[in-house]
């Protein structure tokens, strides 16, 4: 087992530095600093002066990959690559293009991030697994038909729609909650109520339309019928039977985006004025933050791996048949 | 004078490939019959007509042209106009020129907002002005009911006469190649009893006949779904915003089927140092959150046209240029889930007996590929690019909302919701632009999630055979 993770964790490594070659050449390579800066200054006609000056206070006026003045390893360190490329390995994102400690503003903002992510994944799980149930259940007849149209209508409509039809009727219309906002501590419950119920409606089309393939493809194996034939009832059966064996797919499933929870969700903290990850990377894409959209980039590949890594070692954990070579 | 963007080009392109698909298909028994099954589906073949409806509207917005310039006295020396326009637009033109002051809503006849008139005898008020357009031909506000229900009317029989006229034609043609008389074929249809689902798809045809007339009826005479910030009409931008969808949708995948069918084939059929670098091509890419990797290239693209503006002739060919650029980041971080697919399918048809044959018989590698393998995969490629294709419109209202989207000068769905969206607060709320927005996306989205469901269940070897 930790022989298998070792391994896994080894086959990462060329994967993370894929990443972070594509970053680096995206935004380094494709457009020079020069012109990143000229953009960012606004004016095209902007002195040549100022670019210098802007570059210098972010670190952008080293040679790109290899430093000819300098001497030994500082030809290579004194580098943008370096600054700003390899560091990311050692989780050192150095700071903002607006002079602020991307590290530190990145622990800070996790935690509301997390605030939505975790009721809204946990709870609309156990929505769409009862919704599911209930599908499964009345397989066959008109319920089944139309449970699955629900799903479809529910999945056709617009994220956008649920979030703007939410705050107009709950916040507007009828003043239950707050339309927007955040505080710290447990004043922020009534803040984050609205985003994590549209958060579960947005996702009950899809999940139930799934779990249900999952739970009719495990009715129709043998030991479903072993279970029926012993005399055990329908409701038992599925509880039983068919509910434990499809949580393994449902749970391995769930288990790769565990890690990207941290990042949050974009549109719902932006659209809620939540102070997380999701927000944070909203602004830097829309101030034209390079090195904040930079570190991100880098950050949810590094989650993202890991999550498939978890998966993995959860397959193992939940299924007991899987042998890992 | 003809023009033609790039992404005109590449839809014209992906409509002539249809074309020679269906042409080619039309001869093979094996291709012929998922495409009968999914005849037989009453869903599929209503939801085909919507869809046909919406791919008519945007194919018209792709041919643009530039309008010669009416010049007094130079009449021998053509002159264009600067912008181009659509044929659409042409159809439209009525719409697109009766541009109002500012926000009104649906069937308004007075503005949204009030403003200091000067009355004809001199003194000014504060008072809702009349619109210039909409509604401008009614002489009291008490016209109004009777005029939106008797232009309906007019509409709806308009329509409705179109449509018997087609169920007519149609039915004749059904009828001469079936060797049934019309009236024949009128009882067969209406009785239901043809292979294919004729009777929906002809009501599905009426419903939307009926509903055509009566808009186009209403609109030359209101504003069907009111005015923007600006004054132009939102029914018009709604229809604009079809083109913007479809090429989003389906662009995308036109841009990234190269990459994944000649990369997935390879990976699965070549193994080897091959297969390893394009898995680790794609698992690298796929790692990459897709909101950030697009984010990261939209924002490279901005620098890049910020330094470079003076090279575009046009607002049109910049706005043209970051669609078609939005479509291929697109189509890069979707590719990756074909390009799997098409592997792991690749590598189970390798050891299947016919391509042994061929091997043993001396066949060049690429022949092998191209001719054996490429046809035995063209259903997952089908299935992909159509269960693809309504995500993809969806996830272009959500870009634009967060400003890595389309062009904000270009008509999109998602940039009609993010301008709307700022109104939010005012009272009485301005609320038309949304709801077209999204009546017209959730029904393009929910007939292409109808038919592709379909399409999955008629393509998908594993459910074949299971009726």
């Amino acid at each position: 087992m930790i022989a298998y993770i070792i391994r896994r964790v080894l086959y990462a490594i060329p994967i993370l530095i894929g990443v972070n070659l594509i970053t680096f050449v995206l935004f380094f390579v494709v457009n020079t600093p020069d012109n990143i800066a000229r953009s960012q200054l606004g004016d095209r006609r902007v002195t040549q002066e100022a670019v210098e000056n802007w570059k210098a206070e972010r670190g952008y006026n080293k040679p790109v990959v290899f430093n000819a003045d300098k001497q030994g390893l500082a030809r290579i360190t004194e580098t943008i690559f370096f600054e700003k490329s390899l560091k990311l390995f050692a989780f050192d994102f150095g700071r903002s293009d607006s002079g602020r400690d991307i590290g530190h503003d990145i622990s800070q903002r996790m935690w509301p991030s997390l605030a939505i992510a975790v009721p809204t994944l946990v709870v609309g799980m156990m929505v769409n697994i009862t919704f599911a149930m209930l599908i499964a259940f009345f397989r066959g007849t008109f319920l089944d038909f139309w449970g699955v149209v629900l799903c479809v209508i529910l999945l056709s409509i617009s994220p956008l729609f649920y979030i703007i039809g939410g705050q107009y009727v709950l916040s507007k219309l009828f003043h239950l909650v707050p339309i927007s906002g955040y505080d710290p501590g447990w004043e922020a419950i009534k803040f984050l109520i609205l985003p994590v119920i549209i958060g579960i409606i947005t996702g009950i089309g899809q999940g139930s339309r799934w779990y249900r393939t999952i739970f009719l493809e495990e009715i129709g194996k043998d030991y479903v019928r072993t279970a029926r034939a012993k005399g055990l009832s329908e409701p038992r059966v599925l509880f039983r039977h068919v509910l434990k064996n499809a949580l393994i797919p449902i749970l391995t499933g769930v288990v790769v985006i565990l890690p990207l929870l941290f990042m949050g969700s974009l549109i719902m903290e932006s659209f809620f004025g939540i102070p997380g990850l999701g927000s944070y990377t909203i602004e830097a894409i829309q101030r034209q933050d390079f090195a904040i959209v930079r570190a991100m980039v880098f950050l949810g590949s590094v989650l993202y791996i890991l999550g498939l890594l978890l998966t993995d070692i959860s397959y193992t954990v939940v299924d007991p048949r899987v042998r890992l070579g | 004078m003809f023009t033609l963007f790039w992404t005109d080009a590449l839809i014209f392109l992906l409509l002539i490939m249809v074309a020679l698909f269906t042409w080619y298909a039309r001869r093979k028994e094996h291709l012929r019959s998922p495409w009968r099954r999914v005849g037989r589906s009453r869903a599929a073949m209503s939801t085909m007509v919507i869809l046909l409806a919406y791919v008519a509207i945007g194919l018209l917005d792709s041919v643009h042209f530039r309008p010669t310039l009416d010049r007094d006295g130079e009449a021998k020396s053509l002159v264009y106009s600067n912008e181009a326009i659509s044929a659409f637009d042409w159809l439209a033109s009525d719409l697109m020129g009766r541009a109002e002051k500012t926000y009104s809503a649906p069937f308004a006849t007075h503005l949204y907002s009030k403003e200091t008139v000067q009355l004809p005898d001199g003194t000014q008020k504060r008072m809702y002005p009349k619109l210039e357009y909409g509604g401008a031909h009614l002489a009291g506000p008490g016209e109004k009911a009777g005029d939106i229900i008797a232009g309906s009317l007019r509409g709806g029989v308009k329509g409705l006469l179109v449509w018997i006229a087609a169920v007519a034609v149609f039915c004749t043609v059904w009828g001469r190649r079936h060797g049934r008389s019309p009236g024949r074929a009128v009882a067969l249809i209406t009785s239901n009893q043809t292979e294919f689902r004729w009777r929906a798809t002809l009501i599905t045809l009426g419903v939307l006949f009926v509903l055509m007339w009566i808009s186009t009826e209403l609109s030359a005479k209101y504003h069907v779904f009111g005015t923007d910030k600006v004054g132009e009409d939102v029914f018009y931008q709604t229809l604009k915003s079809i083109r913007t969808g479809l090429m989003i949708g389906t662009l995308t995948t036109l841009v990234m089927l190269p990459f994944a069918l000649i990369l997935g084939i390879m990976a699965g059929y070549l193994g080897g140092w091959i297969d390893d670098v394009i898995q680790y091509l794609y698992t690298t890419l796929n790692s990459i959150p897709g909101v950030l990797l697009i984010a990261a290239a939209i924002l490279m693209l901005q620098v890049y046209l910020n330094n470079n503006s003076e090279e575009f002739a046009s607002v049109a060919e910049r706005a043209d240029l970051r669609l078609l650029f939005l479509c291929l980041i697109l189509g890069i971080t979707s590719w990756t889930g074909l390009c799997r697919y098409l592997r792991a399918e690749s590598l189970k048809l390798r050891e299947i007996d016919y391509v042994e044959a061929a091997r043993s018989l001396g066949v060049g590698q690429p022949t092998i590929m191209f001719r054996h393998l490429l046809p035995n995969v063209m259903h997952i490629v089908l299935i992909t690019v159509v269960l693809d294709f309504s995500g993809l419109v969806l996830a272009e209202a959500i870009l634009s909302y967060v400003q890595i989207g389309v062009d904000p000068t270009m008509n999109s769905w998602g940039n009609m919701i993010n301008s709307a969206r700022l109104e939010m607060a005012r009272e009485p709320i301005v609320w038309w632009s949304l709801l077209a927005a999204f009546v017209f996306m959730f029904v393009l989205v929910l007939s292409a999630n109808l038919f592709s469901d379909t399409v999955r269940d008629a393509f998908d070897p594993r459910l074949r055979g299971v009726e």
